[in-house]
């Protein structure tokens, strides 16, 4: 079975959902991540427009105009669900209460530091919650396409913009997925099929090989 | 807390006067406040509010009228039209992580010289600001901001004032209430006086100055 590249990336951030977590998606390829939430897992998604309980889309003709994700979609709230204002929001995010987050990436380099909001004289959206979230949340992955337009997204040193100084924990692609956790590139695992040359091949940074390196069946 | 209508309400407005908006992408954006200001052909403003929404929704329609001459938000990127004015000159822009944004008009609501927020440190966003190390870790010192007005969007009023806010609706509307000269909201229902009970007021009726009736 084949599987596009943002589904693979998808599934792979889905395992290292934990029951309980308060978890903040971004948009794009974070999104999909709660497609996946495991069996008997339950998560608390927070929206950062001041929802914890955020639900699926609604059904046609049952949207409410006061219930919003962080994008401005309509989006249901699950049952226990809790609402509050921007303040109490971004406390939640960068006062450490946020367990995990999931945000989408332009760049990432050796040391782990994120670039994802901009690039200069091209697109200038603003950094939203973006920044917040890379300094405040307890375990940040970035979910990312390994290359974009065969030029590598994981690189010696980002040209872009930083997101944050802080490192991310883990970046998850349809390759590969590379830990962070020594302020080090390290390949933890490689994707079915894909070989740690390919995974190479295809990054700017250099990569420490993990001593226990484990392909993963998807 | 005076009533009034959204004509004298908004011919308060001066042209060139700051106001703070509530609302995310158009959501808890009081809407006919904002249609007003354009009926009233009202320009030079300042606009401090998360985002510029999308053209025709909320914010969005002073950036298509020509209202603003200045932006502090944390997000422009789903309105193109923000950021062709930006390019072009014609609105200045200034771009603030959004929860540093929503500290800063709550350090001005709540009378602090500013926060010291560990966001943006190692960024471009701190360039230009002081670094202050506490107990090993080092922040950024973001300043309060305040404007000339609020405009605020409840879901309920009572004739007093006092207000709440529906679901994602809040997001900056309590916020800015504290932290501008001249309050106006705008609520979904105004209810008489004890409809509200006081643990459900998100907004104290003192805060507000001017409610917008029928």
């Amino acid at each position: 079975m084949t599987m596009d590249p943002q589904t693979i990336i998808a599934r792979r951030i889905a395992k290292e959902l934990r029951d309980g977590m308060l978890v903040n998606l971004g948009i794009g390829i974070p999104t999909l991540v709660s497609n996946y939430v495991p069996p008997g897992v339950h998560i608390h998604f927070q929206s950062e427009n001041g929802l914890i309980g955020t639900g699926p889309i609604p059904q046609d003709g049952l949207a409410q105009a006061r219930l919003t994700d962080a994008g401005g979609r309509p989006v249901t709230a699950i049952p226990g669900a809790s609402t509050f204002d921007s303040a109490m929001s971004f406390g939640l995010i960068r006062g450490g209460h946020v367990d995990l987050t999931v945000l989408g990436g332009l760049q990432v380099d050796e040391q782990g530091r994120l670039a994802n909001w901009m690039i200069p004289g091209k697109m200038v959206p603003g950094m939203g919650g973006a920044m917040d979230l890379v300094t405040g949340a307890k375990r940040v992955i970035v979910a990312m396409q390994h290359t974009a337009k065969g030029k590598p997204k994981i690189v010696r040193r980002c040209t872009l913009p930083l997101t944050s100084a802080r490192a991310v924990d883990l970046v998850v692609t349809e390759l590969a997925v590379i830990s962070f956790a020594n302020g080090r590139a390290q390949l933890v695992e490689t994707a079915e099929g894909v070989s740690v040359a390919d995974v190479q091949a295809a990054t700017d940074a250099t990569l420490e090989i993990a001593p226990e390196l484990v392909t993963q069946p998807r | 807390m005076q009533t009034t209508t959204l004509k004298s309400a908004v011919e308060r407005i001066p042209n060139g006067a700051s106001l703070m908006i509530g609302g995310f992408m158009g959501v808890g954006t009081p809407e006919r406040l904002v249609n007003e200001l354009v009926r009233q052909g009202k320009n030079g403003l300042t606009v401090i509010a998360n985002d510029t929404a999308l053209p025709g929704v909320g914010i969005g329609k002073l950036v298509s009228a020509d209202a603003l001459r200045k932006v502090i938000a944390s997000h422009i990127g789903l309105n193109p039209e923000t950021q062709r004015k930006m390019l072009a000159g014609d609105i200045e822009v200034e771009l603030v992580p959004q929860g540093t944004l929503i500290e800063r008009i709550r350090a001005g609501g709540y009378g602090l010289g500013g926060v010291l927020t560990p966001t943006g440190v190692g960024t471009v966003v701190e360039e230009g600001k002081r670094k202050i190390e506490v107990e090993g870790r080092e922040y950024l010192l973001e300043t309060p901001l305040r404007a000339d007005f609020a405009l605020l969007h409840a879901f309920l009023s009572d004739y007093q004032g006092n207000l709440t806010y529906a679901l994602t609706a809040r997001n900056f509307n309590p916020v800015i209430a504290m932290a501008a000269d001249t309050v106006i909201a705008d609520a979904e229902h105004v209810v008489p006086v004890g409809m509200i009970s006081p643990d459900h007021v998100m907004t104290p009726a003192p805060l507000v100055d001017y409610l917008i009736a029928a």
